[in-house]
C-alpha cells in the first residue's frame, strides 16, 4: 500500500480538553478517505493537524506524528508550501471580498502566476471541477461574498482546487448544498480520485458509504474503528461503529 | 379542551381588545421614548449652542483678510495667519510621525502578535498612554524631545509631543478597523498557503483601511484643538513671519518657534489686554470650524466605506 499521509500516536488536546487521543492511521495514495463520526470527536482537529492551521489555535497542543509522504509536517521549515500541497474545505462557506475571479486565481498569484491566459484556463477548470462555472461564468467580476451560501460553498472548494492539490481535504462540503448538486460534486471527486487523495469528513454516514474506499470512525476523541468501507458497514469488529453506522446511535 | 385551554380562551368579539395591562404597557413605552429622545438632543443642544454664539459674536472679523493677514500691533489687530499655517504644519507633522508608527504598531497587536505576557504589558502600555492627560505628555515632551533630544523648543518637539499624545488613540482604532474583517477571511487565505503578511496586504487592509484612516483623521482634530503639549515645547506668543510670497506659506523650519491656532487663542483671552472680542471669537470660530471639517471629513469617509462594504 502506497500511503500518502502517514498518522501515529497523535494527541491534541485544547487547553486541558482534549480533542484528539492517541490517533494512528494511514491514508493511501489517489483513494478516498472518508471520516465518521459524532460532533466534537475530534474530524475537523484531525484535518487541522495535517496542513498545521492548528499553529494558529493557541491554546492547541500537539504531540505524535503526522507525515505526509513520509515528511513529519511538525518539522517542515515551509509551512506555506506544505499548505499549497492540500487543498482545503472547511464547512463554513466564505466567500473572499474579491471577485469570483480573483477568489479562484488568490493562490495561484501568490504562487506567481501572473499570466492572463494561464489564470482564466485555470479559474476555469477549478470552476468547472466545483460544479460552479454555469451559474457564475457571466459574472465572475461580481464579489464573491455575494453569492449564495451553497454557491460560495462550491468557490470554496474551487479555491482549494487552484493551488493544485495532491491532497483534498473536505470537511462537511455538502453542508448548503443542495442534493443534485451535491451528487455532481460526488461524481468529480470520484474523477479527481485519479489524481489526488480525498480525506473526506462527513456527517453524512452514506456519502462515506457510496465514495470513500476506506472508512475511520471516531466517537469521543479516538479513532474506533479504521478499515475498509464495506468492512467497516457490514461486518465492523466494534459494536459501536455498527451502531453509529446503522443510525442506532449518534 | 383541556382545562387550561378554557381558562386562556379569549371570545372572538374580545380578542382584540387592548387590556389595562397593555394600555399601561403602551405609555410606557411612549414615555421611555420620549425620555431617550430627549437625552440624544440635550447631546446636541451645547454643539449647536456655543457654534451659534461663536459665529455670531465673531461674525464681523470673519473674512478671507482675517485668515490671510499676520497678527500686527501686540495681537491686537490683523488676522490669523501666522498661528493658521503653524497649526497646519504641526499637524501635518505630527501625524507623519504618529499615523505610520501607530499603524503598523495596530497591525501588529492585531495580526502577529500572540496571546503572552508581551503583549499584554504592551496592551496596557496603550491604554495607560491614552488615559495620560495632555499636560503631562507636554512635561515629557519637555523632558524628552526639548532637553534629551537637544531638539530644543521648536515645531519639531511639538510635533513629537502631539505624535506621543496621538499614538495610542490611532492604534487603538486601527485594531478595531483590523478586527471588524472576519477572522474566516484570514483562515481562507492560510488554508491555501498565504503567509500573514499576504493576507494582510491582499484582503485584511484593503478592507479597513477606511476604518484606519477614520480613526488617523480624527486625530487630526485633536492634534489641531490641544494646546497644553505644545505650550512648553515650541509654541510661542509671536513670531513676525512675511506677509506675502512663498516664505509666508512656509515661515516655520523645523527648529524654529512657531504659533499655533490653540494657543494663539489662548494668549489673546489671557494674556494680552486690548484685544476686541470680535477677534477673540473669530479666532476660536476658525479653530473649532477646523476641527468640525476635519470631523465631518472622517464621518464622510465612514459613509463612503459602508456604501462599498463588500460581505
Amino acid at each position: 500500500m502506497d500511503v500518502q499521509i502517514h498518522i501515529s500516536g497523535l494527541n491534541v488536546s485544547y487547553g486541558d480538553k482534549p480533542a484528539l487521543r492517541d490517533v494512528s492511521l494511514d491514508i493511501p495514495r489517489n483513494t478516498i478517505f472518508g471520516v465518521i463520526g459524532p460532533a466534537n470527536s475530534g474530524k475537523t482537529t484531525l484535518l487541522k493537524c495535517m496542513n498545521r492551521t492548528i499553529d494558529f489555535i493557541s491554546s492547541a497542543r500537539v504531540t505524535g506524528e503526522v507525515a505526509v509522504d513520509g515528511q513529519n509536517v511538525y518539522r517542515m521549515r515551509n509551512v506555506y508550501q506544505l499548505r499549497r500541497r492540500i487543498g482545503m474545505v472547511f464547512p463554513l462557506p466564505v466567500g473572499l471580498p474579491l471577485s469570483v475571479y480573483d477568489n479562484v486565481a488568490y493562490a495561484p498569484r501568490r504562487a506567481g502566476i501572473h499570466d492572463r491566459h494561464e489564470l482564466d484556463e485555470l479559474v476555469e477548470k477549478c470552476l468547472r471541477q466545483a460544479v460552479l462555472w454555469d451559474e457564475v461564468k457571466d459574472r465572475l467580476r461580481t464579489l464573491g461574498t455575494r453569492l449564495s451560501g451553497g454557491q460560495q460553498q462550491r468557490l470554496t472548494l474551487a479555491r482549494a482546487l487552484s493551488h493544485r492539490p495532491e491532497i483534498l481535504c473536505l470537511d462537511e462540503f455538502s453542508i448548503a448544498i443542495d442534493p443534485v448538486t451535491t451528487m455532481k460534486i460526488e461524481d468529480v471527486l470520484l474523477e479527481l480520485k485519479q489524481s489526488m487523495t480525498i480525506v473526506l469528513v462527513t456527517n453524512l454516514v452514506q456519502q462515506a458509504h457510496r465514495l470513500a474506499d476506506s472508512t475511520a470512525f471516531f466517537n469521543d476523541s479516538r479513532l474506533v474503528e479504521c478499515g475498509p468501507t464495506q468492512k467497516l458497514f457490514t461486518r465492523p469488529d466494534n459494536p459501536l461503529t455498527l451502531k453509529y453506522v446503522t443510525g442506532v446511535f449518534g | 379542551m383541556t382545562e387550561l385551554d378554557e381558562a386562556v380562551a379569549v371570545p372572538p368579539e374580545r380578542m382584540f381588545v387592548a387590556t389595562d395591562f397593555e394600555r399601561w404597557k403602551t405609555i410606557k413605552e411612549r414615555i421611555c421614548h420620549a425620555v431617550l429622545m430627549c437625552t440624544a438632543l440635550a447631546c446636541v443642544l451645547p454643539v449647536v449652542a456655543i457654534l451659534g454664539y461663536l459665529l455670531i459674536k465673531g461674525w464681523p472679523v470673519l473674512s478671507s483678510e482675517f485668515l490671510l493677514t499676520n497678527p500686527r500691533n501686540n495681537l491686537t489687530e490683523g488676522g490669523i495667519w501666522a498661528p493658521l499655517i503653524g497649526t497646519f504644519f504641526l499637524v501635518l507633522a505630527s501625524l507623519l510621525i504618529a499615523a505610520p508608527i501607530g499603524v503598523l504598531a495596530g497591525v501588529y497587536l492585531n495580526e502577529y502578535a500572540g496571546d503572552n505576557w508581551v503583549t499584554r504589558i504592551i496592551n496596557l502600555g496603550v491604554v495607560n498612554l491614552a488615559g495620560v492627560p495632555s499636560i503631562v505628555h507636554a512635561l515629557f515632551g519637555v523632558g524628552a524631545f526639548v532637553l534629551f533630544a537637544h531638539l530644543g523648543r521648536s515645531l519639531l518637539a511639538a510635533s513629537c509631543t502631539v505624535a506621543v499624545m496621538t499614538l495610542p488613540v490611532i492604534i487603538t482604532s486601527t485594531r478595531e478597523a483590523l478586527a471588524a474583517v472576519p477572522v474566516s477571511f484570514r483562515e481562507a487565505c492560510w488554508n491555501m498557503g498565504a503567509t500573514r503578511w499576504q493576507t494582510i496586504r491582499t484582503i485584511v487592509l484593503p478592507n479597513s483601511i477606511a476604518g484606519i484612516l477614520t480613526g488617523v483623521i480624527l486625530q487630526v482634530a485633536r492634534a489641531a484643538g490641544e494646546t497644553a503639549p505644545i505650550l512648553f515645547t515650541g509654541a510661542v506668543l509671536f513670531v513676525p513671519i512675511a506677509d506675502q510670497g512663498w516664505e509666508s506659506f512656509v515661515p516655520y523650519g523645523p527648529h524654529d518657534r512657531f504659533m499655533a491656532l490653540s494657543y494663539h487663542l489662548f494668549t489673546l483671552s489671557t494674556q494680552i489686554r486690548g484685544v476686541r472680542d470680535e477677534l477673540l471669537y473669530g479666532t476660536a470660530v476658525v479653530l473649532i470650524g477646523m476641527v468640525l471639517a476635519v470631523n465631518s471629513l472622517s464621518i464622510l469617509l465612514r459613509v463612503y466605506l459602508r456604501s462599498r462594504k463588500r460581505w
